[in-house]
């Protein structure tokens, strides 16, 4: 029997500006834990609308979105911050870091933000995560020093310094050239075999999306195959 | 709850930017500082004012005013009762000035708990003979030590020893300005004649500035019993009583009172000064209104900056969001951004404030009429400064909240999307 991380029941998702466009209609899936999953599909499918959605930081949806089998859907602003806080970690295109803090530091706002351990252990923690991605050399350095593969890199470690239920990437590679992005790669497929992390990674990248262990593909809004 | 990671977030937007935050921190500051310095000032300058009179005025006058009887005969006689009687040229008849049983009203007095203290005082009016010439004026005999604890009047002695008067029998106080037209030097023997004709010699022994000229060129000061021996009357002729009381405010309710207890005039201070309070308030009134358009101005500053800022720092913010931080979260970021630079502001506002109250109050500023004043007043009440402190934090929270709910509504998909 596996345990269900993610469940997405009739997705419907609308703009109205300036007028009514469908972009997500009936979406239907379920993600259990340890598996790597990988959505496809050409540009303006709606594959970024939908990461957004399961991240709960859309919330202007039709149907139903389960996160450990708890109902997110209708859930206040401040509860849903707190699910993307502990069960959810996030890896964009764009590395999105704080350019104010150190790297360490970076990782470590998650997990002082949840306050389940003390700060010395957070920072622990953080360290062995960036030894893991083998970055802990640029622990102390500046977060807007560092490059692009290496950003990616830290912001994966912030996505994991709170053990979280799934990771989710929208595009974490998209961004990077062959090398790095086969680096990232390794490193989620890492995360799946060794600490059998859940993943849900958005991209472009076939070859990417073929190391995967399920691909789901959309094309106009729908899930076509899965 | 996680205050302390709130706080080290918001110190680290603060110190990335912390040439804009120095300049908020500044304008607060330079606002706080004209507010503290200007209040001082004119608190300062108020009590001066204030007592110049006050201090000097007692706050009930017993008196006995000589004035026409409102009982006139004809309108007592059956006779003319119920007709309307025109009296014209009416004088005051047999009225006197002195107050009645004075003995047993100063007794009273003494008892009465809501008196601080009270002193006695006659005057008779003199010719101090200079020469050819005879110069008008005006002695007051008056109960030193009393009129010196209730009546600040040694503070208005420039010259000489207030206590001689009741030290050294037949002695006098003159006002500057009458000693100035006398050329009385102190230990003079001045030749005077009483308006009944009668000659004495008093001894000089001080000079006395009130400041204000006119008053100083025909008053002078002697004892009670010296004044009495001038009048040819007895121990017990008294003509004033000037009482001050522990409340100034109960001043007009307790005059009426004595009104009829003691069968004399009595005049409370709120009418005689009448204009003083409206003075005092308007000019405190009107450095509130300067002090608080300056801290407006400072509050808009700090608007603009962290407006600035929440519009820099859109992708930390939606990355805070996205890992996490509610909405409250973040407005409590921008929030303590903004309190920090009011308080920072603030309190170095407060030292500017002092040093600059410090230094006006070093200015020379001598004037005739103000003999005990040499440098500008400054008035350093705590009230301003707990004032200014609050004002500054009541601003800058005013003015941190609405940038800091703006940033509190970022929507991270919006910003993640726009990259
Ligand atoms: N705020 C918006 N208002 C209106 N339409 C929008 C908005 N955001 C996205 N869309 C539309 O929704 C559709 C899906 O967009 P989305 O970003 O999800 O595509 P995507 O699959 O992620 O594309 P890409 O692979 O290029 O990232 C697009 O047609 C886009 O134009
Ligand atoms: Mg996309």
């Amino acid at each position: 029997m596996t345990e269900l991380i993610l469940q997405a029941k009739h997705i419907y998702k609308s703009f109205h500006d300036p007028i009514k466009v469908q972009v997500l209609t009936d979406i239907n899936f379920s993600v259990s834990k340890g598996e790597f999953v990988s959505v496809t599909g050409k540009s303006g499918c709606g594959k970024s609308t939908l990461l957004y959605i399961l991240s709960t930081m859309d919330t202007d949806y039709e149907g139903e979105l389960l996160i450990d089998n708890i109902l997110m859907t209708g859930k206040k602003e401040a509860m849903l911050a707190r699910v993307r806080n502990e069960k959810i970690g996030f890896v964009f295109q764009f590395h999105y870091l704080l350019n104010e803090f150190s790297v360490l530091k970076n990782v470590m706002l998650p997990g002082l933000k949840l306050n389940k351990f003390s700060a010395a252990e957070v920072e622990h923690r953080a360290m062995e995560k960036l030894k893991m991605l083998d970055i802990e050399k640029l622990a102390l350095k500046n977060a807007n020093l560092i490059s692009g593969g290496e950003k990616q890199r830290v912001a994966i470690a912030r996505a994991l310094i709170n053990d979280p239920h799934i990771i989710m990437g929208d595009e974490p590679t998209g961004n990077l050239d062959k090398k790095n992005s086969d680096k990232v790669f390794e490193i989620f497929n890492r995360l799946t075999n060794e600490f059998n992390q859940t993943l849900l990674i958005v991209t472009h990248d076939q070859s990417f999306a073929e190391r995967t262990h399920r691909i789901i593909e959309m094309e106009d809004g729908k899930v076509i195959s899965n | 709850m996680n205050n302390s990671l709130i706080i080290n977030i918001a110190r680290s937007l603060l110190l990335a930017r912390w040439r804009q935050t120095l300049i908020a921190a500044i304008g607060v500051t330079f606002s706080i500082t004209m507010f503290i310095t200007l209040l001082s000032f004119m608190a300062g300058l108020n009590k001066l004012l204030d007592g110049l009179i006050l201090n000097r005025t007692p706050h009930i006058r017993l008196f006995n005013e000589v004035q026409p009887n409102s009982l006139q005969p004809i309108n007592e006689s059956k006779e003319y009762k119920t007709s309307y009687n025109f009296i014209s040229s009416i004088k005051s008849g047999g009225s006197r000035q002195e107050i009645y049983n004075s003995g047993a009203i100063m007794n009273a007095l003494k008892k009465d708990s809501r008196v601080l203290g009270y002193s006695p005082k006659l005057t008779a009016q003199v010719f101090f003979n200079d020469g050819a010439i005879d110069i008008t004026g005006i002695v007051n005999g008056i109960d030193v030590l009393e009129e010196s604890r209730l009546f600040h009047f040694k503070d208005y002695i420039t010259e000489g020893s207030a206590t001689d008067i009741s030290k050294v029998s037949n002695s006098i106080i003159l006002g500057k300005g009458l000693a100035e037209k006398l050329l009385a030097d102190i230990g003079d023997v001045l030749q005077l004649t009483t308006a009944k004709g009668e000659q004495f010699s008093l001894k000089v022994v001080g000079y006395f500035q009130s400041g204000v000229q006119d008053f100083d060129k025909v008053q002078s000061y002697a004892s009670v019993s010296t004044v009495q021996k001038l009048l040819g009357k007895p121990g017990n002729y008294i003509t004033d009583i000037q009482i001050r009381l522990k409340d100034m405010a109960m001043a007009p309710s307790m005059a009426k009172e004595f009104e009829t207890k003691f069968e004399a005039d009595a005049e409370d201070i709120q009418t005689a000064n009448a204009q003083f309070e409206t003075g005092s308030s308007i000019r405190t009134l009107i450095s509130y209104a300067v002090g608080i358009t300056l801290l407006i101005v400072a509050g808009f500053g700090i608007y603009n900056i962290l407006n600035m800022m929440i519009y820099e720092k859109m992708d930390s913010i939606a990355i805070l969001k996205a890992t996490g931080f509610s909405g409250n979260d973040v407005k409590r970021i921008f929030i303590f951004i903004a309190l920090s630079i009011g308080l920072f502001g603030g309190i170095l506002g407060l030292f500017f404030g002092f040093g600059l109250s410090s230094v006006i109050d070093q200015i020379p500023f001598k004037t005739a009429s103000l003999p005990t004043i040499k440098t500008y007043p400054v008035d350093y009440n705590p009230a301003f400064y707990l004032i200014g402190i609050i004002f500054s934090l009541i601003t800058t929270s005013f003015a941190g909240w609405f940038p800091a709910r703006k940033a509190s509504k970022v929507d991270p998909v919006e910003i993640i999307r726009g990259k």
